[in-house]
């Protein structure tokens, strides 16, 4: 018994809960953030003011979202089944939280002398974590497949349909672009390959793996705003066409944590972005047990670009998507693929 | 009991469980998500033997890839739910030949099982050091693709007969299944 208690109280497991429990608040607190963004973005490029009422620049907003969303009444058609109704939703917020547990967001730190030995800010350091992200990326269809089928609705079921066909059609793309930077990098651990990005090349271009496979990072971003189901290729949920999609049927907090594992979702795919092709934590003027400013600074830089592209792109029309998908971005992968291969058997790195 | 015998359990109830439920439910969905998580329970089991590579392309593979297009089916097809035939409150010996073909097949099958489980030296014995050397994923990859070092072809030639084995399938479905078009 002593021994437990001695274990729960070690300053190791004191600061293991803190970044599991940081990151946990984080990811929430991230999906409000994002929905404030959104809305501001996209007045400002549409010149109107967006939201101004509650609190001050309406930076209350995203708090009278959520009370609201607790506070509508929860609805469930009659044919709908019961089951699987609720459980959809909860597949898609558990997977997108799931995702980001091998993500590492700062350097080995000490917390100002706390520890012993340096802790990793990462919440599980596995060996094949690319991997982990792809799988735990691969399930998240399901909670978009079953809320379509539950609901037994139309529109739901179209839009279930569209996002499992447009998730496996740029599965295919995505895993070739991370395997390019697994073949540079000689590992699969996200906080090595990392590590592997801090230095300059020629003393001034930094080594981010964006510089040499700029190509695996243009498919990489295509094939992310397509798994996260935004615009331009939001088809699971095109207002013209299909109402709201997966989540027609859904109200109140179930349709919340499917609005919450899709900012989540961004989150995640923005944060593995950063780390395997814009090096992470490194980078100029800040030290690096301040790295995690850094991380930060990039993926809101990644997440304004996918709100960037929402409100500049229309969306593509079905057809369009899957030939781009299977026609453009698999073989541009695919050449890629082959080329880094060849590079690093010629040059021998 | 120690923490890997207590996981060890935990996810082989998961993965015999998940088969259960596969063949009892008369929802097809239902059957397709059992089987997911059978699947998982088989990932956490490659965990604890330590080949963390098997298990994520496990979930990656099966989970991730094959279920769905499974799902996708059943739900396209619009699979009705398997209602009770008439038969099924009559002793068993009297139904149809498929089942008593089914009963023998699973009598032999847990036989079998229980003929290798007599001869297994129980749980705490190691798997041999295959295993180690299959954990990471660049030892995995010299396994499959050169020889195994000591002079004899390794996995080299099973793999890659497997592939073209699975190129042809693909080839004979779609052509299996396209439209004539004279």
């Amino acid at each position: 018994m002593s021994g437990i208690i001695d274990y729960v109280t070690s300053p190791e497991f004191i600061a293991y809960s803190a970044i599991v429990g940081v990151v946990f608040m984080a990811l929430q607190i991230s999906a409000a953030v994002m929905v404030y963004a959104e809305r501001k973005v996209s007045a400002f490029m549409q010149q109107r003011n967006g939201p101004n009422r509650v609190g001050p620049q309406g930076l209350l907003q995203p708090i009278a979202d959520i009370v609201k969303l607790f506070f509508k009444e929860e609805l469930r058609p009659k044919a709908a089944d019961a089951f699987l109704f609720s459980l959809a939703p909860i597949i898609s917020v558990t997977t997108a939280f799931l995702a980001f547990a091998p993500v590492p967001f700062g350097a080995p730190t000490t917390f100002f002398g706390l520890l012993d030995e340096p802790m990793a800010l990462m919440i599980a350091d596995v060996n094949v974590a690319v991997l982990v992200i792809f799988a735990v990326a691969s399930m998240g269809v399901y909670g978009i497949v079953l809320a379509g089928w539950a609901s037994n609705s139309k529109y739901s079921l179209l839009g279930g349909l569209r996002s499992s066909a447009q998730m496996i059609s740029y599965e295919l793309a995505y895993g070739m672009s991370l395997a390019t930077v697994v073949m540079m990098a000689d590992t699969m651990s996200l906080k090595e390959i990392v590590g592997q990005q801090s230095g300059y090349w020629l003393g001034v271009i930094p080594k981010w793996y964006i510089f040499p496979q700029f190509l695996g990072f243009f498919v990489f971003a295509c094939a992310g705003i397509a798994e996260t189901n935004r615009a331009p290729f939001d088809f699971p949920e095109a207002e013209q066409e299909l109402v709201a999609g997966y989540h027609t049927e859904y109200s109140s907090m179930r349709f919340a944590m499917f609005f919450m594992a899709e900012y989540i979702n961004m989150v995640t795919v923005s944060a593995v972005a950063v780390n395997l092709f814009l090096g992470g934590w490194h980078g100029p003027f800040i030290p690096t047990e301040y790295g995690w400013i850094w991380f930060v600074i990039k993926l809101a830089f990644l997440l304004f670009c996918y709100l960037w592209l929402r409100w500049t792109l229309p969306r593509f029309r079905y057809d369009q998507l899957m030939s781009f998908g299977w026609k453009v971005l698999l073989p541009l992968a695919t050449v890629n693929l082959l080329l880094t291969a060849a590079g690093i058997l010629y040059f021998n790195v | 009991m120690s923490s890997d015998a207590l996981l060890f359990y935990a996810f082989a109830g998961v993965a015999v469980l998940g088969a259960l439920l596969v063949v009892s439910q008369r929802n097809p969905v239902y059957s397709v998500l059992a089987l997911i998580a059978s699947f998982f329970g088989l990932s956490g089991l490659y965990v604890l033997l330590e080949a963390p590579f098997v298990a994520v392309v496990q979930i990656i593979i099966y989970a991730g890839a094959i279920m769905v297009l499974f799902l996708f089916t059943v739900m396209l097809l619009n699979v009705p739910r398997e209602d009770a035939a008439e038969w099924d409150k009559s002793h068993p010996l009297y139904r149809p030949g498929a089942v008593r073909i089914g009963a023998v097949l699973a009598l032999l099958m847990a036989l079998q099982l229980g003929w290798a489980l007599s001869r297994t030296p129980g749980l705490s014995a190691g798997v041999g050091d295959d295993t180690a050397a299959a954990s990471s994923v660049s030892d995995l990859g010299v396994k499959l693709f050169s020889g195994a070092g000591d002079g004899s072809a390794g996995y080299m030639f099973a793999f890659e007969v497997t592939s073209i084995l699975i190129i042809i399938a693909m080839v004979g479905a779609v052509v299996l299944a396209r439209k004539r078009e004279d």
